[in-house]
């Protein structure tokens, strides 16, 4: 048996490809590590809880979990490393342009179009925005979910693709994305260069993060994290590896940046204070 | 502290090529600089913001302002480029990390390492090379308009069959000194790309022989000559060779420099103009052909004076491999002779065979020639001469 045991969630075959790349540096650096592939989040989160798993390179959602859950079970979760690209992201809520919506109050007995309902940052985190706002999805406005990827916490771009094709078929008044999809889906040509205009735009959340606990190796998780924040874009070794998985550098975990996305588990009621599931039509 | 600069995007937004005005503004900037960005595209503070994240560059929603990361640098911290651009001062082997990219390109490491198996200058190179790709290109001839295929009257009925047999004979020796050089061109190093210009060009020679022999065999509607098992199985040694230099040495040097004597025979005593034409144009490219052989062997007997014992030992290999064998088949060798007689006169038949011991006689004296310069003592490029193989090619 490996000394570091890691969970990812197989969203993309690309998965395969980080991790069995990660893994033979990790060796060659001397750590023992190895992971295992889960089909959808909440598998990993109860793993990690209960042991099974060392570390889990979590979804936000996936994070929250977790932190309930452990704190349920006495046990104390942390976030060991992060991409640089897991800080300060945002979300919008978008409209056509020449639709006649001006303002989120516009919105009322509209229709919203959404990623899967276990998207954070195309569902949970902009309706909960847009109800801080005044307008209550679900009762002021009608929500249309796209639920590709259940499971997947929104990994999967599907959901949010939908939405925005939606927006632009005229079959929704609005679409809620993160800010970088919003520029890939104009350059792909789902949603054209001037044809949309953004409503609103969240505060900064924080994404994806290495979530561990104190009941895991604690010299073995150390030297993970310091060989993940040692890993440079110059080395051509880890740069096409780093490429694949969205970033240039490893930085050290925080967990400031999601107390937006507890308050929407909350208000949605996805998961209750001792990280049970409660969302009621959610299928992984 | 000084305001940082700044750039004005005026409407352009990051969804219709605003990166390209911050990189090349970006390009100024050292690591941890900043770079305020003014625009009017209302959605420019969101891309801004996602374009930065995803180029490793920090983000800041006042101004908005890019605080200039070291991601783009970094990425080629370790390119280097591939050898010089010209073919002065070429490396020794080819970078196994070079790959496809163009000589002279700077080339980013981690990529892929394609395997060319032929990646080293003696075995390939000569200094020639680029004048003959440039001559090989100048050369090219279209056979629809460069031969006049109505020219010449009807031969008499057992004259065309020889000149159809010998066209029969020389489509499947076309068509060997087609796929040899195939066979190689994959696997050269893109390094040494003159070379593969070179034999795809050279490739594109034969392919045009086959053409106008086959067209030429089938001018007068007859059917098409035999083919013998003993040329054939001369042929098969050529294709079963593995490794190039002995390839380009049997196939190049010998083989088709025995066919300069052989196409230069036709021009001369050809019945008909079209055969005369055919046998003209083909000679040409022949001749860039030999030269290549000639001079990328010279050139590797040069700096490798060992080189030339595997010569003379695949030349006894593939004697050996061919005593059994017929050869040159017999209806080839009396095709010649009737296609140079021109008639079934025994005086005309008489001067016929004298020219194709001529023809044979000047073979050997050339190939003899040719070995003198890759270094053999006359003795041994007479007796390797000698062993080379009755089917001429
Ligand atoms: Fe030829
Ligand atoms: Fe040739």
């Amino acid at each position: 048996m490996s000394d570091l045991v890691m969970g990812a969630v197989a969203y993309d075959p690309k998965v395969v490809t980080i991790w069995e790349g990660f893994k033979a540096w990790l060796r060659d650096e001397r750590l023992d590590f190895d992971f295992v592939l889960y089909s959808n989040y909440e598998r990993q989160v109860e793993d990690l809880v209960d042991g099974r798993i060392d570390a889990a390179w979590n979804s936000p959602l996936a994070w929250v979990r977790t932190r309930r859950s452990a704190t349920d079970r006495g046990l104390q979760a942390r976030a060991l490393v992060m991409r640089d690209t897991d800080q300060d992201l945002t979300s919008v809520v978008v409209t056509r342009a020449d639709a006649d919506i001006h303002d989120v109050a516009d919105l009322r007995g509209r229709r919203v179009g959404t990623g899967a309902l276990d998207s954070p940052q195309a569902t949970l985190l902009p309706l909960s925005h847009l109800r801080r706002l005044g307008v209550d999805p679900g009762r002021d406005c009608e929500v249309q979910r796209f639920d590709i990827g259940v499971g997947l916490h929104g990994d999967h771009v599907g959901g949010e693709r939908d939405a925005a094709r939606a927006l632009m078929a005229r079959t929704v008044d609005a679409a809620c994305l993160i800010d970088g999809n919003s520029l890939l889906f104009a350059h792909e040509g789902t949603m054209p260069a001037g044809a949309t205009r953004v409503l609103t735009q969240t505060p900064a959340f924080d994404h994806c993060n290495m979530t561990v606990t104190d009941a895991g190796p604690v010299a073995e998780l150390e030297r993970f994290s310091e060989l993940l924040q040692s890993m440079s874009y110059s080395d051509p070794r880890v740069r096409p590896l780093l490429d694949l998985e969205g970033l240039k550098t490893w930085k050290e975990g925080r967990v400031s940046g999601y107390d937006a996305l507890e308050r929407a588990v909350d208000e949605t009621g996805f998961y209750d204070d001792a990280g049970h599931v409660t969302a009621s039509d959610y299928r992984p | 502290m000084s305001p940082p600069p700044t750039i004005d995007l005026e409407d352009l937004g990051l969804d219709r090529g605003a990166h390209l005005l911050i990189e090349r503004a970006l390009r100024d900037l050292v690591p941890g600089d900043r770079l305020q960005v003014l625009g009017r595209d209302a959605q420019l503070p969101i891309h801004l913001r996602a374009w930065c994240r995803a180029h490793g560059h920090g983000f800041e929603a006042d101004g908005p302002t890019i605080v200039r990361g070291d991601a783009d640098h970094a990425r080629w911290d370790d390119a280097a480029r591939v050898g010089a651009a010209t073919p002065d001062g070429l490396a020794a082997r080819a970078g196994p990390g070079w790959g496809l990219a163009a000589r002279g390109a700077l080339v980013e490491a981690g990529g892929p390492e394609p395997r060319f198996e032929l990646d080293q200058r003696d075995q390939l190179w000569a200094d020639v090379v680029p004048r003959l790709y440039a001559q090989a290109l100048a050369g090219q001839w279209d056979p629809a308009t460069a031969i006049d295929w109505d020219a010449g009257a009807q031969l008499p009925a057992d004259v065309e069959a020889a000149v159809v047999q010998v066209m029969t004979y020389l489509v499947e020796n076309e068509m060997a000194a087609l796929v040899v050089p195939a066979r190689f061109l994959g696997r050269i190093h893109p390094y040494f790309r003159e070379v593969v210009q070179l034999l795809a060009v050279q490739v594109a020679d034969e392919a045009r022989h086959v053409e106008v022999f086959t067209r030429r065999a089938e001018l007068r509607g007859g059917d098409l000559g035999v083919s013998g098992a003993g040329g054939r199985a001369s042929l098969q040694t050529l294709l079963d060779e593995p490794d190039f230099v002995l390839a380009s040495f049997l196939l190049s040097v010998l083989g088709e420099g025995s066919f300069l004597n052989l196409l230069g025979f036709l021009d001369e005593h050809a019945p008909d103009p079209v055969t005369a034409q055919v046998a003209h144009l083909a000679r040409q490219d022949e001749a860039r052909h030999v030269a290549y052989g000639v001079a990328h062997l010279e050139f590797l007997c040069a700096s490798d004076p060992g080189v030339r014992e595997q010569l003379r030992v695949a030349v006894h290999r593939r004697h050996d491999a061919l005593a059994q064998t017929a050869g040159l088949n017999r209806q080839v060798f009396d095709a010649l002779v009737v296609l140079a007689a021109g008639s079934w006169s025994p005086a005309d038949i008489g001067r016929g065979f004298d020219a194709v011991e001529r023809l044979q006689a000047e073979m050997d004296e050339g190939r003899r020639r040719r070995l003198t310069r890759l270094g053999f003592p006359d003795q041994d490029a007479a007796e390797l001469s000698a062993l080379h193989t009755r089917n001429f090619m």
